[in-house]
């Protein structure tokens, strides 16, 4: 292994000898300066996770958190520098996890944060003002192709996870929220999540292939319910290009 | 369903939904805000909690794995599965889970 591989690898690996190339000024192998480096790294490495999964750091606990952010870290050691953006892997990374596999709504809380934190990063755009589409007949309703907006993602649950965050973010006005779809948008600067009715990631999903309005809401689903929950969080922008 | 009712269908839906938007989503999510960046995000690896301690292996648990959640996770008490068994947060000792390797 080249000095750099040896250096990276026993980084995240605390149980691995440090680098024998490592000298310190005097000449010195330089263990002592490694240990605390490598520390350094962990320590803000497991801080940057416990900003961006506040959540599932208070559900498991600090310490546990710490143990749990120093495996990730290891199998995902960071490809940017931009820490506001490390660890999106951690929710598929826990649900694989067999220590947690008890708690089988934490990776869906995982992703409720990580899809927060997308939608606090994502670009800005003005919602889609419901009211235009007020005017439109209805052929030009069916024909017109709204669009998700940047910030929107849907996120689904099979425990009631959004209530589970809700209640571990101090969110009582969702605490009551039940599992199922939960959508994630920014329509202007502060982040929503909300309980979205079934079929609204199917319609978000088929509008974002670029399907028209006419055809993007699945068969069965209450299609009222998912324009008022789509209207209400801003989750559309306006006309993207008709579909070729 | 012909076409032009499948259309009329469409625009009761969007026409319901309208009646339900509330202007402004969220109103009380939008005054508190400030700025997009969430608590706790730098730009950088750097900042407080930083340590000059070496101690990297003395409190790592390694792959042993007897780390117990401790945290809300053992209040919460999720619906019965559908099979009837009662399923709670809590945790029986994960001895027994130990990961690949």
């Amino acid at each position: 292994m080249s000095g750099q591989g040896a250096f990276a690898g026993a980084l995240l690996a605390p149980e691995a000898a440090r680098p024998e190339a490592l000298r310190d000024p005097s000449g010195a192998r330089a263990t002592r300066r490694f240990d605390v480096y490598r520390n350094n790294v962990a320590v803000a490495l497991t801080e940057a996770l416990a900003a961006a999964f506040p959540v599932v750091q208070r559900l498991v606990g600090e310490a546990y958190f710490a143990a749990l952010a120093r495996d990730f870290a290891r199998d995902h050691p960071p490809r940017s520098p931009v820490m506001a953006v490390y660890g999106a892997e951690l929710p598929d990374w826990i649900a694989k996890f067999p220590p947690l596999a008890a708690l089988p709504y934490l990776p869906e809380v995982a992703r409720i944060e990580q899809a927060r934190r997308e939608a606090s990063q994502s670009a800005d755009a003005a919602p889609l003002d419901p009211r235009a589409l007020a005017g439109l007949s209805p052929e030009a309703l069916a024909e017109s192709t709204p669009r998700p907006h940047p910030a929107a993602r849907l996120v689904p649950t099979r425990d009631p996870a959004l209530s589970i965050w809700a209640r571990n973010a101090e969110r009582p006005d969702l605490a009551q929220s039940p599992p199922g779809e939960v959508l994630i948008t920014r329509p202007k600067l502060a982040v929503l999540s909300c309980a979205a009715p079934a079929g609204t990631a199917a319609t978000l999903d088929a509008l974002a292939r670029g399907a028209a309005l006419g055809a993007a809401l699945p068969a069965g689903a209450d299609h009222a319910a998912i324009f008022a929950c789509l209207f209400n969080a801003g989750a559309l922008v306006p006309q993207g290009d008709p579909e070729p | 369903m012909t076409l032009h009712s499948k259309h009329l269908a469409l625009a009761g839906a969007v026409a319901a939904g309208l009646a339900q938007f509330a202007g402004a989503a969220h109103a009380q999510e939008q005054e508190k805000c400030y700025g997009v960046a969430m608590a706790g995000e730098n730009g950088c690896a750097a900042g407080p909690g930083t340590t000059c301690a070496g101690t990297a292996s003395v409190d790592y648990q390694g792959n042993s794995w007897t780390l117990v959640p401790a945290g809300t996770c053992a209040e919460i008490e999720l619906p019965a599965m559908a099979d009837g068994t009662a399923r709670m947060g809590s945790l029986e000792p994960l001895e027994r889970d130990l990961p690949k390797g």
